[in-house]
């Protein structure tokens, strides 16, 4: 047993109001450059809908994440290395920008410029890449709450599984939003697809970077990642992904995506995972077995054999005792209610998703029900297949007991919250319908409707001895150079070429997207 | 005068080459990429660029071959000049094809997709400007020497003094007889080595073998020295 921690993220889709903070304060830290226009390391998508980049989760079209070969071994769905490296020429994988987005700025100047005359002055959108007019036609999220979904949602990968029926009724019956980040996988598709070796995994934390000296953009993570969650910078050519905001985990504080969600429905932790169980865990024939499979690579941190080995590989005490108070193993595996967002792509992904309840709330007051009445919600979890289906194929790999059973569980704890509150009394049969006692419902409760700020976060600091270590790994900073993050202000080492780690930094042959 | 081009020129050149990849490796690691461009244009890449490739790798072979080995040393295994002459022209005629349309294909991508256009540097005008130039001339001599003409046996004269210029003993009379489009050729070659440290053409020494045999996931701790993979 080889313990490694990793810091990982829960969302509470029940509560996500699809307002985009999140990804607005994201594109503001991480990609307001040049060369990232389109690019959103956290996007917030409507589903159903085609996502973004469209129909990224048409694996059979673009071949990311894992599959396993004839005989049972792990192998990219992109092909094997010889393949791959032949194809490295022109990747026959690769999205192109109109399938994310043709990014869009205005001539401003316009407004201010414009002679005195009858009419007030219009602005017109300008590609953001080529100067040219031109006319917006999609978006990252252009299909917001439904939008144009009688249209385009039809093109949703997960509907297209399901029954003909089923496609043509599900607008009028669920709609939520998706919020996405980089996975942090456990079994990243993008480290092993990356021919230089510049992505890695953090053995302390096991957020997965790219390191921005070393990638020389051959681009095979960007097609390899099934959840689309690496980046061409096409003015230098280079990787970028989610960081999980490093720097501030390391300070111990929550992403910047968790920190500005407005629904607080973000939970960030440890788990600590047993790193060598994870290919074996990867491996399994059944997709449907995969979302098991994972949980029991994950370590109960109140276990003494577990927090010893701990210790013997260098997880500090601290971190052990946060990873004790930890949301995400909370969520995950005491009480069970988050789950995996495709865990059939065999990444171990460690963003995980408490699945809507409102879709099916919905359906039962359409029908003139009280969606108050327990009774009446866990029938319409059973019977209601659509939601239930679409659901199973974007949390279990389309096994819809599992998502059936995390749904009574939070019909349950409203249920047992609300008789508690009004008359005290609380029914043993629906405790024992779902298999939770009083006590594990109502703190669940607390840390799903309470949400304390520290509840929800509990991230321990990297240790001080080390921090200085981890950000000299990452080069300074990771994305520091001309087009990086670190550019995007002033720098004056752009003009001395002396850089904070003591090299020279002469940025001399990546030119300006657009001035040639 | 024939001092200048086929001594100092080529030294010039080669210093500029090796000096010039060493700086730029230590100073600027961020920039050292093949910068991309396919999320902007695919359709003609994808032809293009697998075209382009295979027929510059093939010819780089054949320039090492033909440059390299002493007309001795083939005929020594048996090889005939007569032979020797039908199998590189033949060879070096379908990689120079492949190289010139995929360098068309490229080239037309570059100035039909304004994405493609719009975010091309001036390293790259000048690159594919010299690099064009080389590919011309160099399927000039081939085509118009040895497909059309009578053939010119380079072997005795311009690989020798290629050689000599390696060897560090340079003789430039070699050149002086040499048809003058092999002459053309071989002068913007050495312009375009002068220039590939400081172009995109870096990505070159960085073709990723070594992924045949590397662990599929890369794990890095802070205990490794930064930079490095474990
Ligand atoms: C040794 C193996 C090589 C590999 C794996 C390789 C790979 C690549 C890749 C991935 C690109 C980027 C294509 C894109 O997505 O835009 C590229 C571009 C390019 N390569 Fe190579 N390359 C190799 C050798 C060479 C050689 C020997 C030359 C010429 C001397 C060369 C010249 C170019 C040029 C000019 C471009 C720019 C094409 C364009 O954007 O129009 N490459 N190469
Ligand atoms: S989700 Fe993140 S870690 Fe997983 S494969 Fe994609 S980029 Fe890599
Ligand atoms: S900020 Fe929170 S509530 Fe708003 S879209 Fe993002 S995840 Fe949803």
């Amino acid at each position: 047993m080889r313990v490694l921690a990793q810091v990982a993220m829960v969302m509470n889709l029940d509560k996500c109001i699809g307002c985009h903070t999140c990804s607005v304060t994201c594109k503001q830290t991480w990609t307001n450059r040049d060369g990232v226009e389109y690019v959103w390391f956290n996007n917030v998508e409507t589903k159903p809908g085609v996502g973004y980049p469209k129909r990224y989760e048409d694996q059979e079209r673009w071949r990311g994440g894992w599959q396993l070969d004839r005989r049972g071994r792990l192998k990219l769905r992109a092909g094997g290395r010889a393949r791959r490296l032949l194809n490295l020429f022109a990747n026959p994988d690769l999205p192109q920008l109109d399938d994310y987005y043709e990014p869009a700025t205005y001539d401003y100047d316009t407004l201010i410029n414009a002679p005195a005359g009858p009419h007030t002055p219009v602005i017109r959108p300008k590609s953001a890449i080529t100067g040219d007019d031109m006319a917006i036609t999609w978006g990252a999220n252009w299909e917001d709450d439904l939008g144009g979904a009688p249209e385009h949602a039809h093109g949703d990968p997960n509907l297209a599984a399901m029954a003909e029926k089923v496609r043509l009724e599900f607008d009028r019956t669920f709609m939520f939003h998706l919020p996405r980040i980089c996975e942090h996988c456990l079994n990243p598709a993008c480290v092993a697809a990356c021919p230089s070796g510049a992505m890695y995994k953090r053995e302390e934390d096991g957020i997965v970077l790219v390191d921005q000296d070393r990638c020389r953009g051959w681009r095979m993570c960007v097609s390899s990642c099934p959840y689309k969650k690496v980046y061409v910078n096409h003015r230098t050519g280079k990787a970028e992904k989610c960081t999980f905001c490093f720097p501030r985990i390391e300070a111990g504080q929550p992403t910047v995506c968790a920190e500005t969600c407005v629904g607080r429905l973000r939970y960030i932790g440890l788990v600590l995972y047993d790193a060598d169980a994870v290919l074996d865990a990867a491996r399994v024939a059944d997709p449907r077995d995969l979302l098991e499979a994972q949980r029991k690579v994950f370590l109960d941190p109140d276990d003494p054999a577990v927090a010893e080995a701990a210790r013997a590989s260098g997880i500090s005490d601290d971190w052990i005792e946060a990873a004790r108070r930890s949301p995400i193993y909370r969520l995950a595996m005491r009480y069970r209610v988050a789950l995996p967002l495709h865990p059939e792509y065999r990444t171990l992904p460690m963003v995980w998703y408490i699945p809507p309840l409102s879709p099916v709330l919905d359906a039962v007051t359409g029908a003139g029900a009280d969606a108050d009445d327990p009774d009446n919600v866990f029938h319409a979890i059973t019977d209601l297949r659509i939601p239930l289906d679409y659901l199973a194929s974007l949390f279990s790999a389309g096994d819809t007991e599992v998502v059936a059973g995390v749904l009574m569980k939070l019909s349950a704890m409203r249920a047992h919250m609300r008789a508690r509150t009004l008359d005290g009394a609380v029914s043993g049969d629906l405790l024992e319908s779902v298999g939770m006692p009083a006590a594990d419902l109502e703190e669940m409760y607390r840390l799903l409707a309470i949400a304390k700020y520290e509840e929800r976060y509990v991230v321990p600091a990297a240790h001080r001895e080390d921090a200085a270590a981890l950000s000299a790994q990452a080069g300074g900073c990771s994305l520091d150079g001309d087009g990086g993050p670190g550019m995007s202000e002033f720098h004056p080492a752009a003009l001395t070429g002396r850089r904070t780690d003591g090299r020279t930094g002469l940025k001399l042959f990546v030119g300006k997207g657009g001035t040639p | 005068m024939s001092v200048a081009l086929w001594v100092v020129v080529p030294y010039i050149a080669l210093t500029v080459f090796v000096v010039g990849h060493v700086w730029r490796w230590r100073v600027d690691q961020f920039g050292w990429t093949t910068r991309t461009t396919q999320v902007l244009e695919s359709r003609l890449l994808r032809l293009g660029s697998p075209l382009f490739h295979l027929g510059v790798l093939a010819a780089i072979g054949g320039h090492a071959l033909g440059l390299l080995v002493p007309k001795g040393w083939t005929e020594a295994v048996g090889v005939s000049e007569h032979a020797y002459h039908l199998v590189s022209v033949t060879a070096g005629t379908v990689a120079g094809v492949m190289v010139v349309a995929g360098l068309a294909l490229l080239l037309a991508r570059r100035l039909t997709s304004p994405r493609v256009r719009r975010t091309t540097t001036r390293t790259d005008k000048a690159l594919f400007a010299v690099m064009a130039v080389v590919i011309l001339l160099g399927m000039a001599g081939t085509v118009g020497e040895n497909l059309i003409g009578g053939g010119y046996d380079y072997r005795a004269t311009i690989a020798v003094w290629f050689r000599g210029v390696l060897t560090l003993r340079p003789d430039p009379s070699l050149m002086t007889g040499v048809p003058l489009i092999f002459q053309l050729h071989a002068l913007s070659a050495w312009v375009f080595l002068a220039m590939w440290p400081f172009t995109r053409l870096v990505h070159v020494w960085s073709a990723p073998v070594a992924y045949l045999w590397r662990p599929y996931v890369v794990y890095r701790r802070r205990t490794a020295r930064p930079g490095s993979t474990r």
